[in-house]
């Protein structure tokens, strides 16, 4: 086991390569001098021209790359254009909150995807079905910006149960979780299902069943155990989903968190706290695919990471 | 049950007779309720969309204060705006920005990815392994992310919109062709043409590209979904299409300060938001189950 993860761990570096790269460029593309932009429009002519040489704009591009990495990799993302603060500490600092709000909606979304993908599988084809699969589909076709703020008119407005935004306590994690949760749990749904039907045709299922087994353990020790793997892959694959709604759900309640800092700096044109936004997203994305990986070794006892 | 073969190929009389794979998919289409009522709502939303004008004449663009935020009535069904402006008329003629959108983002999405993921497929070696890294590179960022950091950099509008949002669908169409393409090329129909010597060219456009439509169709339809979504997210964001251009996810985004007030300014766009991807998702999903059941996700 713990070469696999050596070895996984080893097998993301080039994908790392692959995002300082997409960000370098994006450095690179940005319109103008490069270094008047990271140091903001009120900047003096010496202030640009101390970031110039800290960037290493003179130089040639190979050797800013070099330079772009190893500053990279000791977390070093420069100073934000507004606050002036290190990148790392405005990331860091909203970090926390984005991560409440991922695994809230992550554990939402499996409370609610899973049982309702298994009932439908239970039972194809009847109502139970049909609206589980619509829900489903609604889940996936709604605007989580949209649905944030039907939520905000029905428990803050009208029955006046939860607070509209904001943070404080754990009544205000709850409105931005279900935002969150709302389409991960219609792929969740939809998956469990899929999964669930090709594992209860299977001869080991039959077997089960004719032990005279009670259909609860078959469907849950039986069933479920074997169809957990592709039901792990679309949780860890619904996280990039997650963080693409994170941007968004943060937006509708005004949730201080990485998404709500990404919007700000990109309508600040703080490129710096943006670049550093991005790639905390990107590793953090790499890390739950990591963990997926790791976590169906103990889900599955036949896979063999040699 | 009859299976499509996405791997047979088609001859022409075959595909003019009556037992043709295609005309056997468009009788399961037909069949296919939800593809039916996405098609349905599709040409619909089309039909807004091409006679917006027709449909409602004012500009929709156009200010009146003394209606400011007046809720849905007889004379405005859907109410007004912060700027006393028709909502319904905002719709309507925001259909055609969101269709706009999600043409030109899939088109772009196709025009590169597609014969991208061609070329990776058939060939192989090197040009394979380095557009399939630069694939891995894109698909590291979810793809919303990936679109608010093109969006970063190229700067806010309908033409930097599309453009950011299409990028971010080039490595799923890259990958998903050379997927497909990877077992057709090792078909005895593509092997006979390649030893009767007939150009790549010719063999990735006649004999490659017509086997693998199908999930290019499903992944088109569900791609425009997507884009819809995510434009209207961008512009909810305040960083897609700018006001005064009644972008639907704009709409919601300046509306979302009067929620307290006046709710049905941001529900009514939403509802539209949400009703142009549900129409593409059930097209898609249809198109998937009737076209290619093994495809299903």
């Amino acid at each position: 086991m713990t070469n696999y993860v050596i070895k996984r761990l080893l097998s993301t570096i080039p994908v790392l390569i692959g995002i300082s790269l997409l960000l370098f460029v994006m450095l690179r593309m940005l319109p103008g001098d490069p270094a008047q932009v990271l140091a903001g429009e009120m900047a003096s002519p010496a202030e640009i021209e101390s970031i110039r040489q800290q960037l290493g704009l003179d130089r040639p591009v190979y050797v800013q790359y070099a330079s772009f990495l190893s500053r990279l990799v000791r977390f070093d993302l420069g100073r934000s254009a507004r606050t002036q603060n290190p990148v790392i500490e405005e990331v860091w600092a909203r970090l926390p909150n984005t991560a409440l709000l991922a695994v809230a909606a992550i554990i939402l979304a499996c409370l609610f995807g899973i049982p309702a993908g298994v009932i439908s599988a239970v039972r194809p084809y009847t109502w139970i079905d049909y609206t589980v699969t619509l829900a489903a589909l609604f889940g996936i076709s709604m605007p989580v910006f949209w649905l944030g703020l039907m939520l905000v008119v029905l428990f803050s407005i009208i029955l006046k149960l939860l607070p509209a935004g904001g943070t404080g306590s754990w009544q205000h994690v709850i409105l931005p979780s279900i935002t969150l949760a709302s389409f991960v749990v219609a792929f969740i749904a939809r998956m469990t299902r899929a999964t669930m039907l090709e594992v209860l045709s299977q001869d080991y299922t039959t077997t089960a069943r004719s032990k005279g087994l009670k259909e609860r353990v078959v469907i849950i020790k039986h069933a479920l155990k074997n169809a957990l793997i592709p039901i792990i892959t679309v949780v860890g694959l619904q996280f990039g989903l997650l963080l693409g709604g994170a941007v968004l759900t943060e937006t509708v309640f005004a949730w201080p968190g990485l998404g709500r800092l990404i919007v700000d700096s990109i309508l600040a044109r703080d490129y710096p706290v943006i670049q550093g936004a991005i790639l905390i997203f990107g590793l953090l994305y790499i890390m739950v695919n990591l963990t997926v990986d790791v976590i169906y070794a103990f889900v599955d006892p036949r896979i063999r990471y040699d | 049950m009859t299976e499509i073969n996405p791997k047979a190929a088609p001859g022409k009389n075959q595909a003019k007779g009556l037992d043709s794979p295609l005309r056997r998919s468009w009788v399961k289409l037909r069949r296919n309720k939800a593809a039916l009522v996405g098609g349905t709502m599709i040409l619909i939303y089309a039909a807004c969309a091409l006679l917006a004008p027709v449909l409602f004449s004012g500009n929709p663009s156009a200010p009146n204060l003394a209606k400011s935020l007046d809720p849905p009535s007889i004379d405005q069904l859907l109410g007004t705006d912060e700027l006393g402006r028709s909502i319904l008329g905002r719709i309507i003629h925001g259909s055609q920005i969101s269709l706009l959108i999600a043409v030109g983002v899939v088109s772009f999405g196709l025009i590169l990815g597609v014969p991208l993921g061609l070329v990776s497929g058939y060939y192989g070696g090197k040009i394979d392994f380095g557009l399939q890294r630069l694939t891995d590179m894109l698909l590291a960022f979810p793809g919303f992310l990936l679109a608010l950091a093109l969006v970063a950099i190229l700067g806010v509008g309908l033409k930097n919109t599309v453009i950011s949002i299409g990028i971010s669908m080039v490595p799923i169409y890259i990958r998903l062709v050379r997927g497909c393409v990877l077992s057709v090329r090792e078909e005895i129909y593509v092997e006979a043409a390649r030893a009767s010597g007939t150009r790549d060219r010719v063999i990735l456009l006649k004999h490659i590209l017509p086997n693998v439509m199908v999930p290019i169709t499903v992944q088109t339809s569900l791609g425009m979904g997507t884009a819809i979504l995510f434009a209207a997210g961008l512009g909810f964001l305040g960083i897609g299409v700018q006001p005064p251009t009644p972008e639907w996810g704009a709409m919601l985004g300046s509306a979302r300060v009067y929620i307290f007030n006046a709710p049905h300014a941001a529900t009514f766009p939403g509802i539209a938001i949400f009703l142009a991807v549900l129409s593409f998702n059930l097209l898609g999903d249809g198109l998937r189950d009737a076209l290619d059941p093994r495809f299903k996700l």
